[in-house]
């Protein structure tokens, strides 16, 4: 496994918002993470990236113990994070963001490749690369955050809603962008609210409800489920 | 009142407005890295002052000379102020952050005056001293240099800032930490490297600053204050908005001065940054 995480519990002061969580990622899949509103999604990913400090339990990414290292020893590794509600740096052009995702060594030395590469995935991006990033509409920031990511060359890219507040037909192409970047064998791990559309795109997915896994298995198993049909219309 | 005199005013102001944009930058930059008033900034202007001085009285070196190494030595400063107090209260409550560097003011301030005492202090025969002549205008030789070597340091900061790799990285931290982190900048040593550059401003403007100022405990007070207006005036974080502001600030000063009374011309100052704290909270050039 890329990925494991065994056992997670956090807490946020005395407030614990985790328990016992635990989720693996295999090379090249794609996975998705489910749950209503704070069911403790985004705590699990940015537990992940160090940004939350684990109370119990271990991450592990590509055989190394990741529990206790601070959050820029990651992207070093292959891990990247595409943070919720994009989190562009708003003061930096379109072309400045990309170049800070590609920061450590690797990545920098394959710098002008990744980013022709980005260009021609995200043509947007490319017309709009001198532009101050908080100008920029809501897909394109979520175009300019995943560039971003994945300008640090990944082998996970864990992305926390990608579609939230998107047109559909953004939406259509943010799915197009995901098979294009699972075919050059990047796993994802990525976060969202419609069921449906997640396991249309995942190929497993785990579900979170009040910050304890209620189920997990394949896509399809997933939405034939009556657990997920109960989580998810409360039926 | 003629012409030549205000002309005067303004170019007095201008030169004593680039240093308070010097001494703002610095903490405009800190305070946009890790959202830390640093209170004890003007008693850093205060150090790097004494530094010159004695550097001067014990060495023999012109504050000029010693420049490059008093403006090292507060770098120096500034990263083991951030190693040793910043870094253990960035994730305390806002008071203790307060209370942390206001209690490093009291005690850079009450540690000078016990070591220096109190007195007033002169750096005598300067390198540059003297006035020149520029058509009707007279300005002092110290004061020019000054403000050429605080606007020199500024377009290097400029320059570092929006050229360089590491600038860049700065400027993501400062805009949005975590993203940072995830991209793999190292966070905590931006925060560093921040009160380095940011103590280092400061040690230019008061090395030039000792060329023709008084030197003594409690120099600092009133330009930290200064500062405080021009980093509101201009906008947190902003770098141009402080040396916007900065001149802004000394050319009220000087003109406020010379047009109302010179008893007044704080009270100017002051005044001013009410108003945009009420009108323009965010300030001219502000992001936040």
């Amino acid at each position: 496994m890329l990925l494991e995480v065994r056992g997670l519990d956090v807490a946020y002061g005395d407030f614990q918002v985790v328990w016992d969580v635990s989720i693996a990622v295999a090379a090249g899949e794609a996975v998705a993470l489910l749950g209503p509103n704070g069911s403790g999604k985004s705590t699990v990913v940015n537990t992940i990236s160090g940004l939350v400090p684990v109370q119990a339990g271990e991450i592990r990414f590509d055989d190394q113990n990741l529990t206790e290292r601070p959050t820029h020893h990651r992207a070093g590794l292959g891990l990247a994070h595409v943070l919720e509600r994009r989190r562009v740096f708003p003061h930096l052009t379109v072309r400045q963001n990309l170049m800070l995702g590609a920061w450590h060594p690797a990545a920098k030395a394959a710098r002008a490749r990744s980013l022709e590469r980005m260009f021609a995935l995200f043509p947007r991006l490319a017309e709009r690369q001198g532009q101050v990033a908080r100008t920029l509409s809501g897909g394109e920031q979520q175009m300019l955050a995943l560039g971003r990511g994945l300008m640090g060359l990944p082998r996970l890219l864990m992305v926390d809603e990608p579609f939230l507040g998107l047109a559909p037909q953004v939406i259509g192409q943010m799915r197009a962008v995901f098979e294009a970047i699972r075919r050059e064998g990047i796993a994802i791990l990525f976060i969202e609210q419609n069921v449906r559309l997640a396991l249309s795109i995942a190929s497993r997915g785990y579900i979170l409800e009040s910050g304890r896994m209620a189920i997990a298995g394949p896509a399809k198993d997933l939405i034939d489920s009556p657990v997920t049909r109960r989580i998810f219309l409360g039926g | 009142m003629s012409g030549e005199i205000i002309l005067q005013a303004v170019v007095s102001g201008l030169l004593m407005g680039l240093i308070y944009a010097l001494v703002a930058v610095g903490l405009s930059l800190i305070f946009g890295l890790m959202e830390i008033v640093n209170f004890a900034h003007g008693e850093f202007l205060m150090l790097a002052m004494f530094a010159s001085f004695w550097l001067w009285a014990l060495g023999g070196l012109d504050p000029l000379m010693s420049l490059p190494l008093v403006a090292a030595m507060l770098a120096g400063a500034g990263l083991l102020v951030h190693w040793g107090i910043i870094r253990h209260v960035l994730d305390a409550p806002m008071l203790a952050q307060v209370c942390a560097t206001f209690g490093l003011a009291v005690a850079l301030r009450a540690g000078a005056q016990f070591l220096w005492t109190p007195d007033f202090r002169v750096v005598a025969d300067p390198l540059v001293a003297g006035r020149v002549q520029l058509g009707p205008i007279f300005i002092g030789q110290p004061q020019l240099v000054a403000g050429f070597v605080c606007l020199a340091a500024f377009v290097a900061l400029w320059l570092f800032v929006t050229r360089t790799e590491t600038g860049l990285a700065l400027q993501a931290t400062s805009q949005d930490r975590q993203a940072a982190a995830v991209m793999g900048i190292p966070t905590d040593r931006m925060s560093a490297l921040g009160w380095a550059i940011g103590l280092g401003c400061v040690a230019v403007a008061g090395s030039m600053l000792s060329t023709f100022f008084y030197i003594f405990p409690d120099v600092g007070t009133n330009f930290a204050l200064l500062a405080f207006v021009a980093v509101a005036l201009g906008g947190f974080g902003s770098i141009l908005g402080s040396l916007v502001a900065g001149v802004l600030i000394g050319l009220i000063e000087s003109l406020g001065g010379l047009l109302i009374s010179p008893s007044y011309k704080t009270l100017i100052v002051f005044a001013l940054y009410l108003a945009v704290v009420l009108v323009r909270p965010k300030g001219l050039f502000g992001r936040f």
